[in-house]
Protein backbone atom coordinates (compact mmCIF):
# COMPACT_ATOMS: atom_id res chain seq x y z
CA UNK A 1 0.00 0.00 0.00
CA UNK A 2 1.21 3.49 -0.83
CA UNK A 3 2.31 5.31 2.32
CA UNK A 4 0.32 8.33 3.47
CA UNK A 5 3.24 10.27 4.87
CA UNK A 6 6.71 9.67 3.57
CA UNK A 7 9.78 11.38 4.96
CA UNK A 8 13.06 10.88 3.22
CA UNK A 9 16.47 12.04 4.42
CA UNK A 10 15.04 14.89 6.49
CA UNK A 11 17.52 17.31 7.98
CA UNK A 12 16.25 20.13 10.19
CA UNK A 13 18.19 23.18 11.23
CA UNK A 14 17.92 25.69 14.03
CA UNK A 15 20.24 28.32 12.68
CA UNK A 16 23.45 26.37 12.17
CA UNK A 17 22.61 23.53 14.49
CA UNK A 18 21.32 20.39 12.84
CA UNK A 19 18.69 18.93 15.16
CA UNK A 20 17.51 16.17 12.83
CA UNK A 21 20.28 14.51 10.86
CA UNK A 22 18.78 12.64 7.97
CA UNK A 23 15.69 10.75 9.04
CA UNK A 24 13.54 8.59 6.80
CA UNK A 25 10.22 7.14 7.81
CA UNK A 26 6.88 6.24 6.37
CA UNK A 27 3.37 6.08 7.75
CA UNK A 28 0.61 4.06 6.13
CA UNK A 29 -3.06 4.94 6.10
CA UNK A 30 -4.71 3.84 9.35
CA UNK A 31 -1.54 3.20 11.33
CA UNK A 32 -0.57 4.42 14.77
CA UNK A 33 3.13 5.19 14.81
CA UNK A 34 5.11 5.98 17.95
CA UNK A 35 8.27 8.04 17.85
CA UNK A 36 10.19 7.51 21.05
CA UNK A 37 13.52 8.61 22.39
CA UNK A 38 15.11 10.84 24.97
CA UNK A 39 14.78 14.60 25.28
CA UNK A 40 16.48 16.43 22.43
CA UNK A 41 16.52 13.42 20.11
CA UNK A 42 14.75 15.40 17.38
CA UNK A 43 11.23 14.00 17.70
CA UNK A 44 9.55 17.33 18.33
CA UNK A 45 11.67 18.99 15.68
CA UNK A 46 10.35 16.50 13.17
CA UNK A 47 6.80 17.41 14.25
CA UNK A 48 7.56 21.08 13.79
CA UNK A 49 8.84 20.44 10.28
CA UNK A 50 5.78 18.42 9.27
CA UNK A 51 3.34 20.94 10.73
CA UNK A 52 4.99 23.83 8.90
CA UNK A 53 6.28 25.82 11.86
CA UNK A 54 9.89 25.00 11.15
CA UNK A 55 10.76 26.02 7.61
CA UNK A 56 14.50 25.40 7.50
CA UNK A 57 14.75 21.78 6.50
CA UNK A 58 16.04 19.80 3.56
CA UNK A 59 14.97 16.42 2.27
CA UNK A 60 11.50 15.29 1.43
CA UNK A 61 8.20 15.32 3.29
CA UNK A 62 5.40 14.01 1.12
CA UNK A 63 1.81 13.80 2.34
CA UNK A 64 -0.70 11.96 0.15
CA UNK A 65 1.60 12.29 -2.83
CA UNK A 66 2.21 16.03 -2.43
CA UNK A 67 5.28 17.69 -1.02
CA UNK A 68 4.59 20.02 1.89
CA UNK A 69 7.73 22.05 1.27
CA UNK A 70 7.04 25.74 1.67
CA UNK A 71 3.58 25.37 3.22
CA UNK A 72 2.84 27.42 6.33
CA UNK A 73 0.86 25.87 9.22
CA UNK A 74 -2.58 27.04 8.00
CA UNK A 75 -1.87 25.48 4.59
CA UNK A 76 -0.71 22.26 6.23
CA UNK A 77 -3.92 22.18 8.28
CA UNK A 78 -5.96 22.68 5.11
CA UNK A 79 -4.12 19.83 3.42
CA UNK A 80 -5.26 17.45 6.19
CA UNK A 81 -2.57 17.33 8.89
CA UNK A 82 -3.22 18.59 12.42
CA UNK A 83 -0.75 18.81 15.27
CA UNK A 84 -1.64 18.59 18.94
CA UNK A 85 1.30 20.63 20.20
CA UNK A 86 3.55 19.88 23.13
CA UNK A 87 2.23 21.53 26.26
CA UNK A 88 -1.27 21.54 24.72
CA UNK A 89 -1.26 25.29 23.95
CA UNK A 90 -4.97 25.79 24.39
CA UNK A 91 -6.32 29.33 24.70
CA UNK A 92 -6.91 29.60 28.48
CA UNK A 93 -9.09 32.76 28.65
CA UNK A 94 -11.44 31.61 25.89
CA UNK A 95 -14.17 29.16 26.79
CA UNK A 96 -14.10 25.52 25.78
CA UNK A 97 -16.59 25.95 22.97
CA UNK A 98 -14.61 28.79 21.38
CA UNK A 99 -11.39 26.82 21.69
CA UNK A 100 -12.99 23.98 19.75
CA UNK A 101 -14.55 26.28 17.19
CA UNK A 102 -11.23 27.98 16.50
CA UNK A 103 -9.87 24.53 15.72
CA UNK A 104 -12.15 24.59 12.71
CA UNK A 105 -11.05 28.09 11.71
CA UNK A 106 -9.87 27.18 8.21
CA UNK A 107 -13.08 25.25 7.54
CA UNK A 108 -15.32 28.00 8.89
CA UNK A 109 -13.52 30.41 6.58
CA UNK A 110 -14.50 28.13 3.72
CA UNK A 111 -18.12 28.34 4.87
CA UNK A 112 -18.38 24.67 5.84
CA UNK A 113 -20.64 25.47 8.79
CA UNK A 114 -22.72 22.30 8.80
CA UNK A 115 -19.73 19.99 8.53
CA UNK A 116 -18.12 21.84 11.42
CA UNK A 117 -21.28 21.19 13.41
CA UNK A 118 -20.87 17.48 12.71
CA UNK A 119 -17.25 17.58 13.84
CA UNK A 120 -18.36 19.31 17.02
CA UNK A 121 -20.80 16.47 17.67
CA UNK A 122 -18.10 13.91 16.96
CA UNK A 123 -15.67 15.58 19.37
CA UNK A 124 -18.22 15.92 22.15
CA UNK A 125 -19.21 12.30 21.69
CA UNK A 126 -15.56 11.37 22.07
CA UNK A 127 -15.03 13.64 25.09
CA UNK A 128 -18.43 14.16 26.78
CA UNK A 129 -16.73 16.11 29.57
CA UNK A 130 -15.92 18.92 27.12
CA UNK A 131 -19.60 19.42 26.34
CA UNK A 132 -20.29 19.80 30.05
CA UNK A 133 -17.60 22.47 30.25
CA UNK A 134 -18.55 24.41 27.09
CA UNK A 135 -18.98 27.81 28.74
CA UNK A 136 -16.05 27.47 31.14
CA UNK A 137 -12.75 29.23 30.39
CA UNK A 138 -10.35 26.58 29.09
CA UNK A 139 -7.75 27.60 31.68
CA UNK A 140 -9.96 26.29 34.49
CA UNK A 141 -9.94 22.71 33.16
CA UNK A 142 -7.81 20.00 34.73
CA UNK A 143 -4.66 18.87 32.95
CA UNK A 144 -6.32 15.81 31.48
CA UNK A 145 -9.32 17.80 30.29
CA UNK A 146 -7.00 20.35 28.72
CA UNK A 147 -5.27 17.58 26.81
CA UNK A 148 -8.65 16.31 25.64
CA UNK A 149 -9.51 19.84 24.57
CA UNK A 150 -6.25 20.14 22.66
CA UNK A 151 -6.95 16.86 20.86
CA UNK A 152 -10.55 17.87 20.25
CA UNK A 153 -9.46 21.22 18.86
CA UNK A 154 -7.14 19.51 16.40
CA UNK A 155 -9.89 17.10 15.37
CA UNK A 156 -12.14 20.06 14.57
CA UNK A 157 -9.94 20.71 11.55
CA UNK A 158 -11.01 17.24 10.29
CA UNK A 159 -7.49 15.95 9.72
CA UNK A 160 -6.65 12.69 7.99
CA UNK A 161 -3.30 12.60 9.80
CA UNK A 162 -3.13 13.54 13.47
CA UNK A 163 0.24 14.35 15.04
CA UNK A 164 0.53 14.37 18.82
CA UNK A 165 3.53 15.78 20.61
CA UNK A 166 3.85 14.41 24.15
CA UNK A 167 0.14 13.97 24.88
CA UNK A 168 0.89 12.22 28.17
CA UNK A 169 3.09 14.96 29.58
CA UNK A 170 2.24 15.75 33.18
CA UNK A 171 -0.82 13.50 33.27
CA UNK A 172 -1.75 10.74 35.70
CA UNK A 173 -1.33 7.17 34.35
CA UNK A 174 -5.06 6.57 34.38
CA UNK A 175 -5.68 9.58 32.15
CA UNK A 176 -2.83 8.62 29.85
CA UNK A 177 -4.52 5.27 29.41
CA UNK A 178 -7.79 6.96 28.60
CA UNK A 179 -6.16 9.16 25.99
CA UNK A 180 -4.48 6.17 24.38
CA UNK A 181 -7.88 4.48 24.24
CA UNK A 182 -9.27 7.50 22.46
CA UNK A 183 -6.47 7.29 19.91
CA UNK A 184 -7.40 3.67 19.30
CA UNK A 185 -11.04 4.70 18.76
CA UNK A 186 -9.94 7.39 16.33
CA UNK A 187 -7.83 4.94 14.39
CA UNK A 188 -10.84 2.64 14.02
CA UNK A 189 -12.61 5.60 12.46
CA UNK A 190 -9.89 5.75 9.84
CA UNK A 191 -7.56 8.38 11.27
CA UNK A 192 -3.83 7.93 10.91
CA UNK A 193 -1.83 8.90 13.99
CA UNK A 194 1.78 9.74 14.72
CA UNK A 195 2.63 10.02 18.36
CA UNK A 196 5.77 11.49 19.91
CA UNK A 197 6.30 10.27 23.45
CA UNK A 198 8.81 10.14 26.22
CA UNK A 199 6.45 7.75 27.93
CA UNK A 200 7.68 5.01 25.64
CA UNK A 201 5.75 2.16 27.17
CA UNK A 202 2.34 3.80 26.87
CA UNK A 203 3.12 4.89 23.32
CA UNK A 204 4.38 1.51 22.15
CA UNK A 205 1.46 -0.30 23.74
CA UNK A 206 -0.92 1.81 21.68
CA UNK A 207 1.12 1.84 18.48
CA UNK A 208 1.50 -0.56 15.56
CA UNK A 209 5.04 0.41 14.75
CA UNK A 210 7.66 2.56 16.37
CA UNK A 211 10.81 4.47 15.61
CA UNK A 212 13.49 5.02 18.23
CA UNK A 213 15.28 8.36 17.98
CA UNK A 214 18.69 9.19 19.32
CA UNK A 215 20.47 12.53 18.81
CA UNK A 216 18.76 13.33 15.56
CA UNK A 217 18.76 9.93 13.88
CA UNK A 218 16.59 6.85 13.90
CA UNK A 219 18.54 4.08 15.63
CA UNK A 220 15.86 1.41 15.64
CA UNK A 221 12.55 0.80 13.98
CA UNK A 222 10.08 -2.03 13.96
CA UNK A 223 6.78 -3.44 15.15
CA UNK A 224 5.71 -1.93 18.45
CA UNK A 225 5.55 -5.25 20.33
CA UNK A 226 9.02 -6.16 19.09
CA UNK A 227 10.35 -2.84 20.30
CA UNK A 228 8.64 -3.35 23.63
CA UNK A 229 10.60 -6.53 24.15
CA UNK A 230 13.85 -5.31 22.64
CA UNK A 231 16.54 -5.37 25.29
CA UNK A 232 18.14 -2.09 24.29
CA UNK A 233 14.84 -0.26 24.19
CA UNK A 234 13.92 -1.77 27.52
CA UNK A 235 17.07 -0.60 29.13
CA UNK A 236 17.14 2.86 27.67
CA UNK A 237 13.50 3.92 27.46
CA UNK A 238 11.16 1.68 29.35
CA UNK A 239 12.61 2.59 32.73
CA UNK A 240 13.44 -0.89 33.91
CA UNK A 241 15.87 -1.10 36.77
CA UNK A 242 19.16 -2.63 35.88
CA UNK A 243 18.60 -5.24 38.51
CA UNK A 244 15.22 -6.24 37.17
CA UNK A 245 16.72 -6.17 33.71
CA UNK A 246 19.48 -8.51 34.78
CA UNK A 247 16.97 -10.83 36.40
CA UNK A 248 15.14 -11.18 33.17
CA UNK A 249 18.29 -12.03 31.33
CA UNK A 250 19.13 -14.90 33.59
CA UNK B 1 -23.01 73.22 41.10
CA UNK B 2 -23.50 74.90 37.76
CA UNK B 3 -19.77 75.37 37.46
CA UNK B 4 -19.10 71.75 38.38
CA UNK B 5 -21.59 70.52 35.82
CA UNK B 6 -19.96 72.64 33.13
CA UNK B 7 -16.54 71.18 33.89
CA UNK B 8 -18.06 67.73 34.07
CA UNK B 9 -19.56 68.07 30.58
CA UNK B 10 -16.33 69.22 29.03
CA UNK B 11 -14.52 66.44 30.89
CA UNK B 12 -16.95 63.85 29.54
CA UNK B 13 -16.36 65.12 26.02
CA UNK B 14 -12.58 65.00 26.25
CA UNK B 15 -12.82 61.76 28.16
CA UNK B 16 -14.78 60.08 25.39
CA UNK B 17 -12.08 61.03 22.91
CA UNK B 18 -9.28 59.86 25.19
CA UNK B 19 -11.25 56.68 25.61
CA UNK B 20 -11.45 56.00 21.87
CA UNK B 21 -7.75 56.74 21.43
CA UNK B 22 -6.95 54.51 24.41
CA UNK B 23 -9.06 51.77 22.82
CA UNK B 24 -6.83 51.99 19.75
CA UNK B 25 -3.74 51.54 21.91
CA UNK B 26 -5.26 48.75 23.93
CA UNK B 27 -6.63 46.65 21.13
CA UNK B 28 -3.39 46.81 19.21
CA UNK B 29 -1.44 45.95 22.34
CA UNK B 30 -3.75 43.05 23.03
CA UNK B 31 -3.32 41.59 19.56
CA UNK B 32 0.32 42.35 18.89
CA UNK B 33 2.05 43.20 22.20
CA UNK B 34 3.00 46.45 20.58
CA UNK B 35 2.46 50.05 21.63
CA UNK B 36 2.00 52.22 18.60
CA UNK B 37 3.37 55.61 19.57
CA UNK B 38 2.30 57.03 16.24
CA UNK B 39 -1.34 56.38 17.10
CA UNK B 40 -1.94 60.05 17.89
CA UNK B 41 -0.76 61.01 14.41
CA UNK B 42 -3.45 58.81 12.89
CA UNK B 43 -5.97 60.78 14.95
CA UNK B 44 -4.49 63.99 13.57
CA UNK B 45 -4.65 62.71 10.01
CA UNK B 46 -8.25 61.71 10.62
CA UNK B 47 -9.12 65.20 11.83
CA UNK B 48 -7.37 66.99 8.96
CA UNK B 49 -8.79 64.63 6.33
CA UNK B 50 -12.23 65.27 7.79
CA UNK B 51 -11.69 69.03 7.47
CA UNK B 52 -10.53 68.69 3.87
CA UNK B 53 -13.43 66.45 2.90
CA UNK B 54 -16.18 68.50 4.54
CA UNK B 55 -14.80 72.01 4.00
CA UNK B 56 -12.83 71.51 0.80
CA UNK B 57 -14.93 68.98 -1.10
CA UNK B 58 -18.24 69.83 0.60
CA UNK B 59 -18.99 66.19 1.35
CA UNK B 60 -21.78 65.66 3.96
CA UNK B 61 -20.69 64.65 7.44
CA UNK B 62 -21.64 60.96 7.53
CA UNK B 63 -20.03 59.91 4.24
CA UNK B 64 -17.04 62.05 5.16
CA UNK B 65 -16.61 60.16 8.44
CA UNK B 66 -16.79 56.84 6.63
CA UNK B 67 -14.35 57.93 3.92
CA UNK B 68 -11.91 59.31 6.48
CA UNK B 69 -12.04 56.13 8.54
CA UNK B 70 -11.34 54.01 5.47
CA UNK B 71 -8.44 56.27 4.42
CA UNK B 72 -6.83 56.26 7.86
CA UNK B 73 -7.32 52.50 8.30
CA UNK B 74 -5.73 51.97 4.90
CA UNK B 75 -2.80 54.12 6.00
CA UNK B 76 -2.52 51.93 9.09
CA UNK B 77 -2.43 48.79 6.93
CA UNK B 78 0.27 50.36 4.80
CA UNK B 79 2.21 51.25 7.93
CA UNK B 80 2.10 47.65 9.18
CA UNK B 81 3.00 46.20 5.81
CA UNK B 82 5.87 48.58 5.04
CA UNK B 83 7.37 49.50 8.40
CA UNK B 84 6.45 46.77 10.89
CA UNK B 85 6.34 43.47 9.03
CA UNK B 86 9.55 44.13 7.16
CA UNK B 87 11.58 44.32 10.38
CA UNK B 88 14.07 41.53 10.43
CA UNK B 89 14.30 41.13 14.19
CA UNK B 90 10.88 42.11 15.50
CA UNK B 91 11.71 42.68 19.14
CA UNK B 92 9.27 44.89 21.02
CA UNK B 93 11.75 47.68 21.70
CA UNK B 94 12.77 47.89 18.03
CA UNK B 95 9.16 48.02 16.90
CA UNK B 96 8.28 50.67 19.45
CA UNK B 97 11.09 52.88 18.25
CA UNK B 98 9.87 52.38 14.69
CA UNK B 99 6.45 53.66 15.73
CA UNK B 100 8.09 56.72 17.29
CA UNK B 101 9.91 57.31 14.02
CA UNK B 102 6.69 56.86 12.08
CA UNK B 103 5.05 59.48 14.23
CA UNK B 104 7.73 62.03 13.31
CA UNK B 105 7.40 61.07 9.65
CA UNK B 106 3.61 61.37 9.66
CA UNK B 107 3.69 64.73 11.42
CA UNK B 108 6.19 66.07 8.89
CA UNK B 109 4.18 64.78 5.96
CA UNK B 110 0.99 66.29 7.38
CA UNK B 111 2.75 69.63 7.73
CA UNK B 112 3.73 69.51 4.06
CA UNK B 113 0.18 68.64 2.98
CA UNK B 114 -1.91 70.82 5.28
CA UNK B 115 0.58 73.50 6.29
CA UNK B 116 1.21 74.81 9.77
CA UNK B 117 -2.05 76.65 10.32
CA UNK B 118 -4.90 75.32 12.37
CA UNK B 119 -8.22 74.72 10.64
CA UNK B 120 -11.75 75.28 11.82
CA UNK B 121 -14.80 73.22 11.11
CA UNK B 122 -18.45 73.61 12.17
CA UNK B 123 -20.28 71.13 14.37
CA UNK B 124 -21.79 68.05 12.76
CA UNK B 125 -25.28 69.46 13.35
CA UNK B 126 -26.07 73.19 13.75
CA UNK B 127 -28.13 72.67 16.88
CA UNK B 128 -27.67 75.29 19.64
CA UNK B 129 -26.12 74.12 22.94
CA UNK B 130 -28.50 72.47 25.38
CA UNK B 131 -29.07 74.08 28.76
CA UNK B 132 -28.92 71.68 31.71
CA UNK B 133 -29.16 73.26 35.17
CA UNK B 134 -27.41 76.36 33.94
CA UNK B 135 -24.52 74.50 32.31
CA UNK B 136 -24.27 74.31 28.53
CA UNK B 137 -23.79 71.04 26.73
CA UNK B 138 -22.59 71.33 23.14
CA UNK B 139 -24.40 69.29 20.53
CA UNK B 140 -21.01 68.10 19.27
CA UNK B 141 -20.27 66.72 22.74
CA UNK B 142 -23.32 64.51 22.47
CA UNK B 143 -22.12 63.32 19.09
CA UNK B 144 -18.68 62.59 20.45
CA UNK B 145 -19.92 60.63 23.44
CA UNK B 146 -22.48 58.70 21.39
CA UNK B 147 -20.02 57.73 18.68
CA UNK B 148 -17.36 56.77 21.24
CA UNK B 149 -19.71 54.48 23.08
CA UNK B 150 -20.82 53.01 19.76
CA UNK B 151 -17.22 52.26 18.81
CA UNK B 152 -16.50 50.64 22.16
CA UNK B 153 -19.67 48.59 21.84
CA UNK B 154 -18.91 47.38 18.35
CA UNK B 155 -15.38 46.45 19.34
CA UNK B 156 -16.80 44.46 22.22
CA UNK B 157 -19.17 42.74 19.79
CA UNK B 158 -16.30 42.04 17.41
CA UNK B 159 -14.24 40.31 20.10
CA UNK B 160 -17.09 38.41 21.74
CA UNK B 161 -19.23 37.36 18.83
CA UNK B 162 -17.30 37.14 15.56
CA UNK B 163 -14.95 34.41 14.44
CA UNK B 164 -12.36 36.95 13.30
CA UNK B 165 -12.48 38.64 16.69
CA UNK B 166 -11.97 35.37 18.51
CA UNK B 167 -9.19 34.38 16.14
CA UNK B 168 -7.53 37.73 16.84
CA UNK B 169 -7.85 37.15 20.56
CA UNK B 170 -6.39 33.66 20.11
CA UNK B 171 -3.39 35.18 18.31
CA UNK B 172 -2.92 37.56 21.21
CA UNK B 173 -3.00 34.67 23.69
CA UNK B 174 -0.56 32.44 21.84
CA UNK B 175 0.60 33.22 18.35
CA UNK B 176 2.17 29.83 17.72
CA UNK B 177 -0.88 27.91 18.92
CA UNK B 178 -3.16 30.06 16.78
CA UNK B 179 -0.94 29.49 13.77
CA UNK B 180 -0.98 25.73 14.30
CA UNK B 181 -4.76 25.76 14.49
CA UNK B 182 -4.77 27.40 11.07
CA UNK B 183 -5.21 31.07 11.89
CA UNK B 184 -2.96 33.17 9.67
CA UNK B 185 -1.56 35.44 12.38
CA UNK B 186 0.06 37.84 9.95
CA UNK B 187 -3.34 38.64 8.50
CA UNK B 188 -4.66 39.09 12.04
CA UNK B 189 -1.90 41.55 12.92
CA UNK B 190 -2.63 43.47 9.75
CA UNK B 191 -6.31 43.51 10.61
CA UNK B 192 -5.54 44.69 14.15
CA UNK B 193 -3.53 47.58 12.75
CA UNK B 194 -6.35 48.47 10.37
CA UNK B 195 -8.99 48.47 13.10
CA UNK B 196 -6.82 50.30 15.60
CA UNK B 197 -5.78 53.11 13.26
CA UNK B 198 -9.30 53.24 11.82
CA UNK B 199 -10.59 53.94 15.31
CA UNK B 200 -7.95 56.64 15.63
CA UNK B 201 -9.32 58.09 12.42
CA UNK B 202 -12.86 58.16 13.78
CA UNK B 203 -11.59 59.86 16.94
CA UNK B 204 -10.02 62.48 14.68
CA UNK B 205 -13.22 63.12 12.75
CA UNK B 206 -15.38 63.63 15.83
CA UNK B 207 -13.04 66.06 17.54
CA UNK B 208 -12.29 68.08 14.41
CA UNK B 209 -15.15 70.54 15.10
CA UNK B 210 -14.04 71.32 18.67
CA UNK B 211 -10.25 71.39 18.57
CA UNK B 212 -8.99 73.47 15.62
CA UNK B 213 -7.08 70.60 13.99
CA UNK B 214 -3.46 71.20 13.05
CA UNK B 215 -0.52 69.03 12.05
CA UNK B 216 0.93 68.95 15.57
CA UNK B 217 -2.19 68.00 17.52
CA UNK B 218 -1.46 64.26 17.41
CA UNK B 219 1.38 64.00 19.87
CA UNK B 220 -0.50 65.30 22.89
CA UNK B 221 -3.65 63.38 22.01
CA UNK B 222 -1.62 60.21 21.58
CA UNK B 223 0.07 60.65 24.94
CA UNK B 224 -3.22 61.37 26.68
CA UNK B 225 -4.77 58.33 25.07
CA UNK B 226 -1.79 56.26 26.17
CA UNK B 227 -2.20 57.61 29.72
CA UNK B 228 -5.87 56.69 29.63
CA UNK B 229 -5.05 53.19 28.42
CA UNK B 230 -2.47 52.73 31.17
CA UNK B 231 -4.86 54.18 33.71
CA UNK B 232 -7.60 51.74 32.84
CA UNK B 233 -5.30 48.80 32.22
CA UNK B 234 -3.51 48.35 28.92
CA UNK B 235 -5.13 45.58 26.94
CA UNK B 236 -8.49 45.84 28.68
CA UNK B 237 -11.13 47.33 26.40
CA UNK B 238 -13.59 48.60 28.99
CA UNK B 239 -10.66 49.64 31.17
CA UNK B 240 -9.52 51.93 28.37
CA UNK B 241 -12.92 53.55 28.06
CA UNK B 242 -13.09 53.98 31.82
CA UNK B 243 -9.54 55.37 31.91
CA UNK B 244 -10.44 57.83 29.17
CA UNK B 245 -13.47 59.21 30.97
CA UNK B 246 -11.64 59.31 34.29
CA UNK B 247 -8.74 61.20 32.78
CA UNK B 248 -11.00 63.61 30.91
CA UNK B 249 -13.15 64.42 33.91
CA UNK B 250 -10.29 64.77 36.41
CA UNK B 251 -8.44 66.95 33.93
CA UNK B 252 -11.44 69.22 33.49
CA UNK B 253 -12.02 69.48 37.23
CA UNK B 254 -8.34 70.15 37.82
CA UNK B 255 -8.39 72.96 35.30
CA UNK B 256 -11.61 74.40 36.69
CA UNK B 257 -10.98 74.25 40.40
CA UNK B 258 -7.20 74.40 40.72
CA UNK B 259 -5.39 75.97 37.79
CA UNK B 260 -5.59 75.90 34.02
CA UNK B 261 -1.85 75.35 33.94
CA UNK B 262 -2.50 71.91 35.32
CA UNK B 263 -4.36 70.61 32.26
CA UNK B 264 -1.61 68.51 30.72
CA UNK B 265 0.23 67.89 33.95
CA UNK B 266 -2.89 66.25 35.35
CA UNK B 267 -2.70 63.33 32.93
CA UNK B 268 0.89 62.55 33.69
CA UNK B 269 0.44 63.02 37.41
CA UNK B 270 -2.35 60.48 37.29
CA UNK B 271 -0.24 58.14 35.21
CA UNK B 272 2.58 58.30 37.74
CA UNK B 273 0.19 57.60 40.59
CA UNK B 274 -1.33 54.64 38.80
CA UNK B 275 2.04 53.22 37.86
CA UNK B 276 3.10 53.59 41.47
CA UNK B 277 0.10 52.07 43.18
CA UNK B 278 -1.44 49.80 40.58
CA UNK B 279 1.02 49.13 37.78
CA UNK B 280 -1.44 46.96 35.87
CA UNK B 281 -4.05 49.73 35.67
CA UNK B 282 -7.44 49.91 37.31
CA UNK B 283 -8.71 46.87 35.42
CA UNK B 284 -5.58 44.79 34.97
CA UNK B 285 -5.81 42.70 31.84
CA UNK B 286 -2.17 41.81 31.58
CA UNK B 287 0.57 40.99 33.97
CA UNK B 288 3.16 43.72 34.11
CA UNK B 289 6.61 43.05 32.82
CA UNK B 290 9.47 45.46 32.63
CA UNK B 291 11.79 45.85 29.72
Amino acid sequence: MESMLRIRNLKCFYGRIMAVKGISLSVKQGEIIALIGANGAGKSTLMEAVSGILRSWTGEIVFEGKSIKGLDPPAVVRSGISLVPEGRLIFPPLNVYDNLRLGAYTRLRQRAKEEVGQSMEMVTALFPILAERFTQPAGTLSGGEQQMLAIGRSLMAKPRLLLLDEPSMGLAPLIVEKIMEVLETLRRKGLTIVLVEQNARAALEAADRGYVFETGTVVLEGKADELLSDRNVKRAYLGKDYEEFDDEQR
Amino acid sequence: MQEFLQYFFSGMTNGAIYGVIALGFSMLYRSTDLINFSHGEFVMIGALTMVTLTMGFRIPVLPAIIMTTICVAFLGLLFERLAIRTVRRPEPIVLIIITVGASIFLRGTAMLIWGKDAYAMPSFTPHPPIDIAGARLLMQSIWIITISVLIAGSLHFFYKKTLAGKAMHACAINKQAAWLVGIPFKVMILLAFGISTGMGGVAGTIIAPITMPAYDMGTMLGLKGFCAAMLGGLGSLWGSVLGGFLLGILEALGVGFISSGLKDAMAFLLLLLVLYFRPGGIISAVSVKRF
